[in-house]
């Protein structure tokens, strides 16, 4: 990597969170201009997803640790905003498990996502702690158990969760626009951390172990860091969910959630800020066309529909030859920016 | 003294399909370093291989017909012709890339057998009649214990043994061996990557059906999604018995069985739902006090 010492590492790279938020912004106004109702939901859950994905690459893509456990985060965000904002009436019935303090407050939205997130993120340092001695697939396996432990609490404590049944009367929130918030807060976070001592430390790790050790980074402190971070934004995610659909269930934070996120990060390229980003969003439109391909076309007056469920099994195919034409990602670790000087280019792999 | 039979007995009948399932996830990460998630899909399909394919709520028996000794070697080729078709179709362009892409590829094929199934048979468990008399108890110094729990423990032990034996003395499983201690050495020694990494996915493959019938037998139902649990507890068990040691995967899925087994019957009642939480803790704790698995292999240390 050619660096060129004058500059620093904002003035070189500034460029790629724009064209981002850009991107995303573009898609919100022209949903707008659309103005279809369904539209502009389906568009909001897209933006949501980003944020989660966003999130998961900070650990992810800056560690090069693949985790299983970021839904958990997510998980933990949703129903801690449930918590904090359904009217203390419906929780008594609802949750008479919670804590007093918990049970009597209604907190104002902004605020309890903050504090939501928040919480996602004080669970992953206490598990990070342990889980980061780990390295390489015991680490992810370990993510996993994290998940596993999440998802089996969340699932049976009756009383604080209302276990497998669904948790409603959560202020429905989030439009285009918030949602559209959440993913550019994350965007932001994710540039600042990878632009970050931590985040440039880490991804030295991820490419170089042992150079990186040698050269007095601590690897683990760093992993601590990002998986913190990581967790604040995918528990930001959860949060924006729950007051999307207004109700909150174990299951959508499970394997499910899990996979696709993965999936979208590593088709478009977990080694970059804009693989996350251009994962989810063409993912999410291939997805898209399909789905109204199911519903039927009109061409030249005939319509032409593929038969229901072939969507996904379309969708698994095409994701399977991205990842054989191009098995680093559709943006092969690079990301977008302008001009030669803002030009980063990370190597990973091999 | 029969409480501790039957408690036994459950342990290693559990045990049994999570150290199948786990050396079949094992042999495969042996040669490419490819966790495959598809794995599970496998067991469903061949399962459903088993029916004819419908919408209804009871199954239209197809292939399930067929006596027994027709039936099981035609399941077994079924998986073993699915895993080596995704190896020469997928797999095989992937050599080399990183793990990740692998696995989320594995992924990838996994949800596409899965809904290529939910289009054929739709996603609601349909009740199957295999062999349900083998389910009747038998009394074994004063336990009753089902007979199928004693087949399905025999039949492990007898698939072990014959892998053990195919290992071990034949021209294929020496090479199979050689290949996952040390993949580019065993090639330099004239071990042919494709054939031996066949090899495995044909193994792994009739590994994953012998799980279907066992599931199919024991539980009367097929569905979707049956061997997704037990991919992901194999996967689990494959970690901490030290990716790539076989014996390793086999015995710590028979040590997962068990924890389930054993927590399952000394919980308090109020913890019991919490079960899988105690297990994965305890995962948790098995990785952290020996992150290179409990039984791993030379090769598995990194060299710097």
């Amino acid at each position: 990597m050619v660096m060129n010492k004058k500059t620093s590492v904002l003035a070189r790279t500034w460029s790629t969170p724009v064209i981002l938020i850009a991107l995303l912004v573009v898609i919100a106004l022209v949903t707008v201009a659309i103005g279809s109702g369904i539209f502009s939901r389906t568009i909001t859950e897209i933006f949501i997803r980003v944020t989660l994905v966003v999130g998961m690459y900070i650990f992810i893509g800056n560690s090069g640790v693949i985790s299983f456990g970021h839904a958990g985060f997510m998980c933990l965000g949703a129903y801690a905003a449930a918590w904090l904002t359904i009217p203390p009436m419906m929780k008594k019935i609802l949750l008479p498990g919670l804590t007093p303090l918990i049970a009597d407050v209604q907190l104002p939205l902004i605020l309890s996502a903050g504090v939501s997130a928040l919480f996602a993120a004080v669970i992953a340092l206490v598990a990070g702690a342990v889980l980061m001695r780990l390295a390489g697939i015991a680490a992810s396996i370990g993510t996993f158990a994290m998940l596993a432990v999440i998802n089996t609490i969340y699932s049976n404590w009756q009383s604080v969760t209302a276990a497998t049944s669904s948790v409603v009367g959560i202020p429905i929130a989030t439009g285009i626009w918030s949602s559209l918030a959440g993913a550019i807060a994350g965007i932001l976070i994710a540039y600042f951390y990878g632009i970050s001592r931590s985040g440039l430390a880490l991804r030295a790790a991820r490419d170089e172990a042992v150079a990186a050790a040698a050269s007095g980074v601590d690897i683990y402190r760093e992993r601590l860091v990002a998986f913190v971070v990581s967790a604040f934004v995918c528990g930001l995610a959860g949060v924006l969910y729950a007051h999307f659909l207004g109700v909150v269930n174990p299951d959508a934070f499970y394997l499910g959630v899990t996979f696709i996120a993965l999936s979208m990060l590593v088709v478009g390229g977990m080694g970059s800020l804009s693989g996350a980003v251009v994962g989810v969003v063409v993912i999410s439109a291939i997805i898209q066309i399909l789905r109204w391909m199911e519903k039927g076309i009109e061409i030249g007056g005939a319509s032409l529909s593929l038969p229901n469920g072939i969507q996904e099994i379309v969708i698994g195919i095409v994701m399977i030859i991205i990842l054989i034409i191009r098995p680093a990602g559709l943006m092969q670790n690079r990301d977008l920016s302008w001009g030669a000087t803002a030009a980063r280019k990370s190597k990973t792999g091999d | 003294m029969t409480a501790i039979l039957q408690f036994a007995f459950d342990a290693l009948s559990v045990g049994s399909i999570y150290a199948l399932g786990a050396l079949g996830i094992a042999l495969i990460f042996g040669v490419m370093r490819l966790v495959n998630f598809a794995h599970g899909d496998y067991v469903a399909f061949c399962v459903f291989a088993l029916l004819w394919p419908s919408i209804d709520v009871v199954a239209i028996v197809f292939v399930g017909n067929l006596p027994w000794y027709l039936l099981i070697p035609v399941i077994l080729a079924i998986g073993a012709g699915l895993s080596v078709l995704s190896e020469i179709l997928i797999f095989r362009h992937l050599r080399n890339s990183n793990p990740a892409t692998m696995m989320i590829t594995s992924f990838a094929l996994g949800f596409v057998l899965q809904h290529v199934l939910l289009m054929l048979f739709t996603s609601r468990p349909k009740s199957i009649n295999l062999w349900s008399n083998l389910s009747l108890p038998v009394e074994l110094m004063g336990a009753r214990i089902p007979l199928l729990q004693v087949i399905t423990i025999v039949t492990t032990i007898t698939i072990l043994f014959a892998l053990v034996t195919f290992l071990k003395r034949t021209q294929f499983g020496i090479e199979m061996r050689a290949a996952a201690e040390d993949f580019t050495m065993a090639r330099m020694l004239g071990v042919r990557a494709n054939r031996v990494i066949m090899a495995a996915f044909a193994v792994s493959g009739m590994l994953a059906a012998a799980i279907g019938l066992i599931l199919a037998t024991q539980t009367g139902t097929t569905d979707i999604n049956m061997g997704m649990p037990i991919m992901l507890v194999a996967f689990v068990a494959t970690v901490i018995g030290g990716l790539g040691s076989l014996p390793g995967a086999v015995i710590c899925g028979f040590l997962i069985g068990a924890a389930t087994v054993m927590l399952q019957v000394f919980l308090p009642l109020e913890a019991r739902p919490f079960r899988d939480a105690f297990v994965y803790l305890a995962v948790i704790a098995c990785l952290v006090w020996r992150p290179q698995g409990l039984f791993s292999p030379k090769s598995a240390r990194e060299r710097v």
